[in-house]
């Protein structure tokens, strides 16, 4: 179909009643000895009494004349198209056509309907067909019998629960939530470091129940478990609890419709749900991450299914991407190796100083009350905690540096033996003080309903730091 | 919508499309095998003389036998060939 034929071409389907308006007037036109083709997109009977008439059962004629709206009026000279009109409006098609009296006696405009080539999923199937887009990732046929949700099950392909079946016109219409090329090589997945397409990340998220529109969160999330200071091969083979959290922050994150509310760390978003369980089904089918094999973890974590949801920023509380270096109106995920959500429980404080130190008390069990510098945490401060410091006046950094000093606990506490424990810090550190966690390894977020004097901390993997994980941060691009 | 009967591989495709079989084992030694007779008719003989030849050879067997031909095996059934043998046998035709 490089070039058209010329004179005029119509693309209507009977199911239009603007189609159906103007069917007697093809007869005319045909009748006049102008050249016309009309295709019709349903009743092959569509257009009586017009010699070029075609049924476009494929639609491919549709598709590349790349027709929006029935009927559309088009003339071709020279085997171009020189001008087009969709709709019926009269002053369009009598000049169109040439013809000045054409359907005098219709009203002067009437809106078309909708081409059936860009019905849901009619129009993936097409550009898969008939377009320039070409996957490349390999087609598995399924049996007749087979059904398709139990065939992802059997292959091994998800994470015990149920994934929606990744056929070409659902990775398809995932890849149009980004502008980046389906071959694009994103970086290699651990644990079996595997180039890593656009493509194979739209398959999984497909598969986790993204919408296409989370793709760029999506691609984000694993970039970051790629960044090397992540360190995401050991993040999933250890013996350990810890799986990637993501923290979501700036303007993206609203836009999908990610929760930061009630029930932030919780089940029922869509977008929180299905972006990072995305990540984890990229880990485990394309790096071959799987529990029991690479991933060695005793006791794991449900967030290993997904554990994903974004900040509540609030201007006074500086949001955790700002404080980590990138524009307040950009875009971003952060990756935190964390474990288990732990609930701080604390109605009765009013003042900073006393919210801080139950804080304190709570993280200071974080992998042992006697171990230190081990994990990092991740605080996650509700909206009524942190009213209590932004009253008064005490910002995000404040707190840390706080928390940094209730933290810095007496060794001979923690030492080894001492209280009757065996665990503990090694005994040449008695008579000092010791910070509980690394420099750095505070995170501090905002989330969660506006209901409830309570907070929460996320405990990072006890390797965290350069020895193991520390938390990244990528910008989302569209 | 139906579903189409294409799917796009999701993983790193480093294993073959079509799922290879379990592997059979190098010998029966040690094993468990289960006969099932499915209750199809004669299938026991069949699989009486493969008993009596596993277990001239050693070989433990274990023997099962569905309620009725013309449909799957209960669950339960399944389930305990499934934790009790290594191997299974089932006798199909007349």
């Amino acid at each position: 179909m490089s070039s058209l034929p010329d004179g005029l071409i119509v693309i209507a389907k009977r199911d239009c009643p603007t189609c159906v308006l103007v069917e007697p007037l093809l007869a005319q036109l045909a009748a006049t000895g102008l050249a016309l083709t009309v295709y019709s997109q349903d009743d092959p009977d569509y257009g009586a009494g017009v010699a070029g008439r075609v049924h476009d059962s494929t639609l491919e004629h549709s598709y590349r004349l790349d027709v929006e709206i029935v009927p559309t009026l088009i003339r071709v000279a020279g085997g171009r198209e020189v001008e087009r009109t969709y709709g019926w409006d009269r002053a369009d098609w009598q000049r169109i056509t040439g013809v000045a009296a054409l359907g005098a006696d219709l009203p002067a405009i009437r809106p078309g309907c909708g081409s059936r080539s860009l019905d849901p999923d009619v129009a993936e199937g097409l550009a898969l067909r008939f377009g320039k887009v070409r996957l490349s990732a390999r087609q598995v046929t399924i049996g007749e019998a087979e059904d398709p949700v139990e065939a992802c099950f059997s292959r091994g392909w998800t994470d015990g629960l149920p994934v929606v079946p990744p056929t070409p016109e659902r990775v398809l219409r995932m890849l149009s939530g980004t502008r980046r090329a389906p071959d694009e090589i994103i970086g290699s997945i651990p644990p079996d470091l595997v180039p890593c397409t656009v493509e194979k990340v739209a398959i999984n998220a497909v598969m986790a129940g993204c919408l296409p529109e989370y793709m760029p969160v999506v691609l984000a999330a694993v970039e970051a478990a790629l960044i090397d200071e992540f360190g995401m091969h050991g993040v999933l083979c250890t013996t350990m609890f810890c799986g990637p959290v993501v923290i979501a922050n700036g303007p993206m994150s609203r836009a999908v419709g990610m929760n930061s509310g009630v029930n932030a760390l919780g089940q029922g978003n869509r977008a929180n749900a299905s972006i990072g369980r995305a990540l984890q089904l990229v880990i485990r089918n394309v790096g071959g991450g799987r529990p029991g094999e690479i991933d060695r973890s005793a006791l794991g974590t449900p967030g290993k299914y997904t554990f994903c949801f974004a900040e509540a920023e609030d201007s006074a509380w500086a949001p955790l991407h700002v404080e980590r270096g990138f524009a307040p109106e950009s875009s971003t995920v952060t990756l935190f190796a964390g474990e288990g959500v732990q609930g701080i429980v604390d109605q009765k404080s009013r003042t900073p100083e006393s919210l801080a130190r139950s804080f304190a008390a709570c993280m200071r069990v974080i992998d042992h009350p006697k171990l230190a510098m081990a994990g990092d945490a991740l605080l996650i401060v509700s909206p009524e905690h942190a009213r209590v410091f932004i009253e008064a006046g005490w910002s995000k950094a404040r707190l840390l540096r706080e928390l940094i000093e209730l933290l810095t606990l007496p060794a001979d506490e923690m030492i080894a033996g001492a209280g009757g424990i065996a665990e503990g810090l090694p005994p040449s550190l008695a008579g000092t003080k010791v910070p509980k966690f690394r420099p750095g390894g505070i995170l501090i977020v905002r989330a969660g309903g506006t209901a409830g004097l309570f907070s929460a901390v996320v405990a990072g993997w006890a390797a965290s730091g350069a020895v193991g994980s520390t938390p990244v941060t990528q910008e989302i691009v569209a | 919508m139906t579903e189409a009967a294409i799917l796009l591989d999701p993983t790193a495709e480093r294993s073959p499309a079509a799922r290879p079989r379990l592997a059979r084992p190098a010998g029966l030694e040690g094993l468990t095998v289960g006969l099932l007779d499915i209750s199809k008719a004669r299938g026991n003989v069949f699989l009486d003389r493969l008993d009596e030849l596993l277990q001239a050879r050693g070989v433990t067997v274990r023997r099962y036998r569905k309620p009725t031909f013309t449909r799957p095996a209960p669950v339960e059934l399944a389930q305990r060939i499934a934790a009790e043998c290594n191997l299974v046998v089932e006798g199909l035709a007349d």
